[in-house]
């Protein structure tokens, strides 16, 4: 025997709902995690198609990576990084990463839109013109 | 000790378990069966505790307030929210319960005083006592908006205000990804309710290893939530890989997740599946408080007990009736002819 039915089966029913609200709001809807592409000319042209580092590094720590740049750029006027390989790059976003990874949309903003990560990197650089 | 280092070795435990698992391979039990039983163990044992509590007969209103009861006309000063007499003034009151924690701000402290170098008897001061609300208040309010946060990873799209929250939880724009305030709130404000525990003699004696145990269970979960974002670096896509298969009951474990990921997951589930059998259930518990939900209306509407046995009685009407011709042959008068 319960008490209060009206109030406390309402109150049931909204809380099932919202625990389960990621089941009905993906319902039948098909979802597949973004591939990101590396098929800009650039990176077709290289021989060994190797970025910086590794790349699973690269997927993990590539906004660190970023961030350590800019810092040393900015603050300590450092603007070689040499990487494993004894290859040199320039720490540049604009000029080095983007030389290769030409396609932003593709490449940069598939998983920033699909995790709902905002970085505020073109705030101040300047984004690529890339044909529609 | 006795109290405080059961509940550790639990975490402790836990978080070996996870990384055992992790580093064995066994993904498909601790990345998908062990996230689902824990949720079906939480919605399920969570109605059932309701309903549970649902069942006990509350016959009559608990006027345990702070306010003046509404009664004649002419008195001042009647108190709408702390003693409400209708339903709004209880959705007002109940609205501060649960997104306030009224009742905590009203918390007092008793202590005895002493005058130093002096023949004084000591005093008994009583005191607001404010701490214990605002790091409540910090700590569910964080965990809440973290909860919210984590849906950028069960909704594809992502909704509006999910983004709208994080960008103003990531406000600070500190290091790279961004800090979150609330993670910083949230590990001071636990760290608090624990040292509380600890350090206040009359709290750690009555504290027990069931109000350790959340606190570690929650401490572990921030701090592997904490250091896989800021510190030891997680392929996030791949998380979200799993949680929408999770959601889309299509699960797959991705390659590549991480340990630390795992130790996340098996904290979380654990607290999920705690969660209805333990005194997290103040969650659901705050809105069936009797001394909060109910209008102190005792003096306008007639409760009755419902466990009440049937008593037999013999009304006037029913006495007349019996009695009727007696009654007249007597001389005394009745209410029917």
């Amino acid at each position: 025997m319960m008490y209060d039915k009206k109030l406390i089966i309402p109150g049931l029913v909204i809380f099932v709902w919202l625990m389960t609200l990621p089941f009905w709001y993906n319902s039948g809807k098909a979802t597949a995690a973004p591939e990101v592409k590396i098929d800009t000319p650039v990176i077709q042209e290289m021989a060994e198609k190797k970025c910086i580092e590794d790349k699973q590094y690269m997927r993990e720590a590539h906004m660190q990576v970023l961030d350590d740049w800019r810092d040393e750029v900015v603050r300590e006027r450092k603007r070689v990084e040499v990487t494993t390989g004894g290859k040199t790059y320039e720490m540049s976003l604009q000029n080095e990463c983007m030389k290769c990874h030409s396609n932003k949309a593709e490449f940069c903003d598939k998983c920033h839109d699909y995790v709902a990560v905002d970085p505020y990197c073109w705030d101040c650089h300047i984004e690529p013109k890339e044909k529609k | 000790m006795r109290v405080l280092f059961p509940a550790l070795a639990v975490v402790v435990g836990l978080i070996i378990l996870a990384s055992l698992g992790a580093a064995l391979g066994l993904d498909a039990i601790f990345g998908v069966l062990v996230p689902y039983a824990a949720f079906v163990t939480f919605v399920f044992g969570f109605i059932y505790r309701i309903v549970k509590w649902a069942q006990v007969p509350v016959p009559f209103r608990i006027p345990s307030t702070c306010g003046q009861h509404k009664s004649f006309p002419w008195l001042k000063n009647r108190s709408r929210i702390d003693n409400p007499s209708s339903w709004p003034g209880v959705v007002v009151r109940m609205f501060l319960e649960i997104f306030c924690f009224r009742s905590l701000f009203r918390n007092t402290k008793a202590e005895i005083h002493y005058t130093p170098f002096s023949a004084d008897p000591p005093k008994v001061v009583y005191g607001s006592a404010k701490w214990l609300w605002l790091a409540g208040l910090a700590f569910h309010w964080s965990f809440l908006l973290i909860v919210v946060r984590h849906y950028r990873f069960f909704t594809e799209p992502i909704p509006w205000l999910v983004q709208f929250l994080e960008s103003l939880d990531g406000f600070m724009q500190f290091g790279v990804p961004a800090l979150y305030m609330t993670d910083g709130l949230i590990l001071a404000a636990v760290t608090y309710l624990f040292i509380r525990r600890v350090v206040v003699p009359q709290l750690r004696y009555i504290s027990l290893p069931a109000d350790y145990f959340p606190l570690f269970l929650i401490f572990g979960i921030v701090v592997s939530g904490m250091l896989m974002r800021y510190i030891t670096r997680i392929d996030v896509v791949g998380v979200k890989e799993l949680a929408m298969g999770w959601v889309t009951l299509h699960p797959t474990v991705p390659d590549g997740i991480g340990i630390m990921f795992y130790i996340h997951l098996l904290l979380v589930s654990v607290l999920l599946a705690y969660f209805p059998f333990s005194k997290l259930m103040h969650a659901g518990g705050v809105f069936l408080s009797p001394t909060r939900n109910l209008a102190n209306n005792n003096r306008v509407k007639r409760h009755i007990n419902p466990w009440n046995y049937p008593v037999k009685v013999h009304t006037y009407e029913e006495y007349e009736d019996e009695f009727r011709d007696l009654m007249k042959e007597a001389g005394i008068p009745v209410e029917k002819e």
